[in-house]
């Protein structure tokens, strides 16, 4: 019977960037994980760092998690690549859209820049002809998220925090949670288990949103720049029951990472050929070399999606004791820093950085 | 009345092989040490170690095309062979 300051259930990107905060902050820390540590969303994620601007709540709460990723840029862990995001417009009213999105990023402190056509072609000269030009981001990096999940908890155990790996949270108590093996943790509780959210805690709406992604051979060399299509936040934002966008991301070692797929109501693992047709096409519309590299592997994961896109984060309203931190959807990485910062300084009664209200889960409980 | 060959260069180095060898034989037989095909991601060398496509390790470029398994490509007149990519 072991007694905590925060049991953290949940050791993908979210749950450990919460369980090294909460350490450093000097509370007693116990970590559950029934899988392989960062072996969900984390590890099927691409791992890109990026503001997205279409909701001003998580473009606050991106800008402030992409300051905080700052102190991973030379850890080899990482993989930390600071690419930089180029979005490009095919369409004219695309392009015609650049200067808002730029304010819009400029007004929250994210540097982006207006890139023309010839631009657009001196910097990634393998795109296809005939596209109006784009948007840079060239701060903007990208990472390997499982690796930093592990590098978290490490040093959250570093600093003395109880690692229960293998065991399943089957339950939450007045005072804790149960686990598989019948044993108890006695302590608040946070919940940070991304699409198993309503197995303990069946009050929060959570959809799981299926994503492949493939990976290729490499090739040096031949995109420079995380490349995504300015119609991009429509494919992530809508609501349809399945859409592809062009969004490629060069790897550091030279691997080309290509998506992106959305899909709600499909809760197998299997990879779908007629999706992924669908999703190579878009980057084959983008990329036309893309269809000359060899593939090395094709996976999917699960995107967990609240019911209104922002994640939950802060006071599970109708139970003492009771936190979560889930819901990211596709910027999980990207927010899983500032996430911590804001759902630790809840627990410590603190007034967060940012704005906590969008993102409390009472939101959910109406 | 010889058996007909196939020239091609390994980088830069002009092979001759007979008509119906694989690329990978023509690495092989083209150098005096041990042959180097690829590099994996730290460095290391790597050369065939299947020979018959499984696993990978006999990658080279030819004629410009990435990640081509030598051990599967019958050497042709005049083709153009990179390794240690």
């Amino acid at each position: 019977m072991a007694a905590f300051d925060l049991i953290v259930i949940g050791a993908g990107i979210v749950g450990t960037a919460c369980a090294e905060l909460a350490v450093r902050e000097g509370l007693r820390v116990a970590v559950v994980e029934s899988g392989a540590v960062g072996g969900g969303a984390t590890a099927a994620a691409m791992g890109h760092l990026v503001a997205m601007d279409d909701d001003p709540a998580e473009l606050a709460l991106s800008r402030y998690s992409l300051g905080l990723w700052e102190r991973f840029a030379s850890l080899p862990e990482a993989e930390f690549s600071r690419c930089g995001t180029l979005w490009v417009a095919r369409e004219a009213s695309e392009f015609a859209g650049v200067p808002a999105k730029i304010a819009r990023l400029a007004a929250a402190g994210v540097v982006a820049r207006r890139i023309d056509a010839d631009e657009l072609y001196r910097l990634e000269p393998a795109l296809v002809a005939g596209l109006c030009g784009g948007m840079l981001v060239a701060d903007e990096a990208v990472v390997y998220p499982p690796r930093v999940a592990l590098h978290l908890l490490g040093l959250a155990r570093a600093g003395g925090a109880s690692c229960v790996l293998g065991r399943r949270a089957v339950a939450l108590s007045a005072d804790g949670v149960r686990l598989d093996d019948g044993s108890t943790l006695i302590g608040p509780v946070l919940v940070a288990t991304g699409c198993a959210v309503p197995e303990l805690l069946p009050q929060l709406p959570m959809r799981s949103r299926k994503g492949h992604l493939v990976i290729t051979e490499r090739y040096p060399g031949r995109v420079h720049h995380q490349l995504l299509e300015l119609g991009y936040a429509d494919s992530a934002h809508g609501d349809a029951d399945s859409s592809v966008a062009f969004n490629v991301q060069p790897r550091p070692t030279g691997q080309i990472l290509i998506g992106s797929s959305r899909e709600f109501g499909v809760d197998d693992r299997d990879v779908s050929p007629a999706m992924l047709r669908r999703m190579l096409e878009r980057a084959f519309a983008f990329l036309p070399m893309l269809r000359e590299l060899q593939a090395l592997r094709v996976w999917t994961g699960f995107r967990p999606t609240s019911f209104d896109g922002r994640p939950y984060i802060g006071a599970v309203a109708d139970r003492a004791h009771t936190w979560v931190a889930a819901g990211h959807e596709g910027l999980g990485v990207t927010t899983a820093l500032g996430t911590a910062q804001l759902l630790i300084d809840q627990v410590l009664g603190r007034a967060p950085a940012i704005d906590p209200m969008p993102f409390l889960p009472s939101r959910a409980l109406q | 009345m010889s058996e007909p060959s196939v020239h091609l260069h390994i980088d830069g180095v002009a092979v001759e092989v007979p008509a119906g060898a694989s690329v990978a034989a023509a690495i092989a037989t083209s150098s005096e040490v041990a042959p180097r095909f690829r590099r994996s991601r730290s460095g290391q060398p790597r050369a065939p170690l299947c020979g018959m496509g499984v696993c990978f390790e006999c990658r080279v470029t030819i004629d410009g095309a990435a990640h081509q398994r030598a051990c599967l490509t019958v050497a042709r007149e005049g083709m153009q062979v990179r390794c240690d990519d």
